[in-house]
């Protein structure tokens, strides 16, 4: 997982608002992930189970599952609270507040920022592929059981 | 100790490029002897793999620090192995502005 989540959850509101709060929606923090990958990211199936160190099987389960708790929320109006799951940070960035870069830390260094020295740090969850997306674009990317050389191939699970 | 820092042109006063594998040119600074070095970057127009083949770039000039906008996913473990450690810039500074930086 590369990022947080920016909210914690949505709740309903209108009339009826109020009875969807009592019986939530868990969505897990990996079935946020596999929707970011796909649906804001615009990631076809195979590279996004790549990211996410799966299996092209079980990325489409975990995805299926991210969409079916979405649209049950929303049509009964129930409350979603993103929390759980098995999840991996890419840990070890660091952002300085003087000069506002992000940096990851070699073991054998003293925490300390690289460029203008300060000490003024903290831990960042730093989003680390938005390179790769156009360089994927033209290669034929193993998934599973075939390879799949039409974008649209991918997307016929989506829906 | 070497940095490389990614530029958009071959001059002090450019600004960094965001990109890390496919950039115009790396800046090439040493800490030591204060001088500036800028290479073209050979993988500028590659089809695939400009990120990794960047990195192998970089580190044949020896450096221990690189400077860029962003940097692919597959770009960390390749920078593990070669002990280079990534620096990301979200603003627009001039490849001088982060030479100052590294002077301070």
């Amino acid at each position: 997982m590369t990022s947080i989540p920016t909210v914690s959850g949505y709740k309903p509101y209108g009339e009826n608002a109020r009875r969807g709060e009592k019986n939530a929606i868990f969505l897990l923090l990996e079935e946020y992930e596999a929707l970011k990958l796909n649906d804001y990211e615009n990631r076809i199936q195979c590279e996004a189970a790549q990211i996410m160190q799966v299996s092209r099987p079980t990325y489409t389960r975990i995805y299926m599952s991210a969409r079916q708790k979405i649209a049950t929320a929303f049509v009964e109006g129930r409350q979603l609270i993103i929390e759980g799951g098995k999840v991996e940070y890419s840990k070890g960035w660091f952002l300085c507040n003087d000069c506002a870069c992000l940096f990851d830390k070699m073991e054998k260094d003293e925490l300390i920022c690289p460029l203008c020295k300060s000490k003024n740090l903290e831990e960042y969850f730093y989003d680390l592929f938005m390179e790769e997306a156009s360089e994927n674009e033209n290669q034929d990317i193993e998934c599973g059981r075939m390879k799949c050389r039409n974008r649209g191939h991918n997307n016929r699970n989506d829906i | 100790m070497k940095v490389a820092i990614t530029s958009r042109e071959n001059s002090i006063d450019s600004i960094i490029d965001s990109r890390f594998g496919r950039c115009a040119y790396f800046a090439i600074y040493d800490t030591e002897t204060k001088e500036t070095e800028f290479v073209k970057n050979p993988n500028k127009e590659a089809n695939e793999g400009a990120g990794p083949a960047s990195v192998k770039f970089i580190a044949s000039y020896r450096v221990e620090k690189a400077v860029s906008g962003e940097f692919g996913f597959k770009i960390k473990s390749l920078m593990n192995e070669v002990n280079i450690q990534m620096i990301v810039i979200q603003e627009e500074k001039t490849i001088k502005e982060i030479v100052d930086l590294l002077n301070k």
